[in-house]
């Protein structure tokens, strides 16, 4: 049973040609065959999977279901009620949230069969899935290298064919970047396009869920399902949701994509460079007009971010303090005692490091230094896209600088890890949806992805560039290691 | 700016974090590295640029922000207090304050 395409999928499991029970199988099995190696799951449990597929065979019998049996990995961000939920962290090592993340819900209702639960950066603050207090997760093409991050669990689910389509979380790129890394496609949708209930949350100006599967019409499929307004989430968008299918079939000719200047300078890898180009001369062959456009204050976004994020997660993360859930330090001597070593032993290195800068950016005589200027850095980086979008209708540059980095090369250095992130953050700081493409792979045989940012609420013309070009220039891959 | 020993400790003491003796100076080190990079930010002329707090979507986007205050139903009390590391007589048991 090929599970790597969700419409295939759910067609055979509406027609009664295969079971929602004999794809979980076939999941389960491909995980037990290639995660030991992988690494990219942190919780399974086949029984609850198997059972719930039970029920979406029942449920099939009186009618078609959107996402009838389609395995779906989920990051460890996101509530699963029942299910543990870890954030990666060992503040949360045991914790089972006492409901759903309305994206997780609404999946489920449409027939989606959660297969198990992805490892990550802890509370999602990296870029490498090596900030987990449980496991780093390994790279399918190059096992010795990063999958990306955070939402690098449920990249290499679907790469490996472990899941049909996944779940993320962006804050700053968690989803575009391993996805790039991992030859799949990644949207981060527009700000609030999905419900954020039940995303542990990070930066809460910033977060998004975020899908990944195989290919562009999956994950209109997907989105289809969970997009949309949601009352437990008041940032959530009443913007209706469109018909992304019949997006996706409209032509992209004529389409305006203009290239960021600034996307393409210093510390970028020239095999990135070269395959990015490449897919710039693609699009053009598909009918697109190319145009330079800038987007100026570029340069600041990895200082703004790592201002407004840290300064959002100091106040998020005062939460974990032993006592409502999660892990508490043994034998405290009083309440101070207890809050402090119960975050400094649970949580780790890189989650401390972002709530120090946080706590110290908004302490009293450096808030308008730091986090006001922040905000106001953050009003420019959203208007370089305005002024962009008003000459184009969408934008297209790398999605990283570099191909994965081997696993330990930047661990040691947070600053260069942050550094990696530059031509994600924007897009968050902006609220603009973006995607990840595949577009090529470099002489080792390492994934690169091709970044598409457009317009808020604009998912469906991303999509459409994306599908259309994976129809025409889809790279070919060197066969997985695992 | 430069960031003392003693800051970490001030900061770590608001953000209720404890650091041994031994990774005070490797982390004053790093804090002090990240946040000389930051320092950039100061180039940019923000004169008379209004404040991002959060990317609004939509002109009437406060109206949605806000609902009427109507009873609902929420978690009963002992399905929020079965993830307490110490719950007991439906409370939330913590070392004595005072």
């Amino acid at each position: 049973m090929d599970i790597r395409d969700a419409y295939v999928v759910r067609d055979a499991v509406n027609a009664g040609e295969v079971s929602a029970r004999e794809v979980a199988e076939a999941a389960l099995r491909r995980i037990e065959e290639a995660d030991g190696t992988l690494k990219a799951f942190l919780t399974v449990e086949p029984e609850r999977v198997l059972a719930r597929a039970g029920e979406i065979d029942r449920k099939v019998k009186d009618g078609p279901l959107p996402l009838a049996g389609v395995p779906v990995a989920v990051k460890d961000n996101l509530c699963t009620k029942g299910l543990r939920t870890t954030c990666a962290s060992k503040i949360l090592e045991d914790w089972r949230p006492p409901y759903d993340a309305t994206a997780v819900a609404r999946l489920e209702a449409a027939g989606a069969v959660v297969v198990g639960k992805t490892n990550c950066d802890e509370f999602a603050m990296g870029s490498s899935t090596e900030n987990s207090a449980f496991q780093a997760t390994r790279n399918p093409y190059d096992l010795d290298r990063i999958p990306g991050g955070s939402s690098g669990g449920s990249a290499v689910a679907v790469a490996a064919g472990m899941a049909t389509l996944a779940l993320g979380s962006e804050t700053g790129g968690s989803v575009r970047q391993p996805a790039s890394f991992c030859n799949i496609t990644g949207l981060k949708p527009t700000y609030g396009r999905i419900s954020r209930y039940g995303l542990v949350a990070y930066a809460s100006s910033l977060d998004c869920v975020a899908p990944m599967g195989n290919s562009p019409r999956d994950i209109a499929l997907l989105l289809s399902q969970v997009a949309g307004r949601d009352g437990h989430d008041s940032t959530s968008s009443p913007e209706p949701v469109p018909d992304y299918e019949a997006e996706l079939r409209r032509p992209v000719k004529g389409m305006r994509l203009g290239i960021p200047k600034e996307f393409f300078g210093e510390g970028l890898d020239a095999e990135v460079r070269a395959a990015i180009e490449a897919g710039v001369k693609n699009a053009e062959s598909l009918g697109c007009e190319i145009a330079e456009v800038s987007l100026p204050h570029t340069p600041y976004a990895i200082a703004d971010y790592y201002i407004i994020a840290p300064a959002e997660a100091s106040s998020n993360l005062a939460r974990y303090d032993g006592v409502r859930y999660g892990y508490r330090v043994d034998a405290p001597r009083d309440l101070l005692d207890m809050y402090q070593r119960t975050r400094s032993t649970g949580f780790g290195a890189e989650v401390r490091r972002r709530i120090m800068i946080g706590t110290y950016a908004l302490s009293s005589g450096y808030y308008d230094a730091y986090y006001g200027r922040a905000m106001k850095v953050r009003t420019l980086i959203k208007r370089d896209y305005d002024l962009a979008f008003e000459k184009v209708d969408a934008l297209v540059s790398p999605v990283s600088p570099t191909p994965a980095f081997k696993i330990g090369e930047k661990s040691s250095d947070p600053l260069s890890m942050y550094l990696s992130d530059i031509y994600t953050v924007t897009a968050n700081l902006a609220g603009v949806p973006g995607v990840s493409v595949p577009c090529g792979f470099t002489r080792e045989g390492l994934p690169i992805g091709l970044q598409l940012l457009g317009r808020q609420f604009q998912e469906g013309a991303l999509l459409r560039l994306a599908q259309s070009y994976l129809d025409a220039f889809a790279p070919q891959a060197p066969a997985l290691r695992v | 700016m430069p960031i003392t020993r003693e800051e970490v400790l001030k900061i770590a003491d608001l953000a209720r974090l404890h650091f041994d003796e031994g990774e005070l100076d490797a982390f004053t080190v790093q804090f002090q590295g990240i946040m000389d990079y930051i320092e950039q930010l100061k180039q940019v002329d923000v004169e008379g640029v209004e404040p991002t707090s959060h990317v609004s979507l939509a002109p009437d986007f406060e109206k949605h922000m806000f609902r009427e205050d109507e009873v609902a139903a929420s978690l009963p009390a002992e399905t929020s207090l079965a993830g307490a590391p110490d719950a007991a007589a439906g409370h939330f048991r913590v070392p004595k304050v005072l």
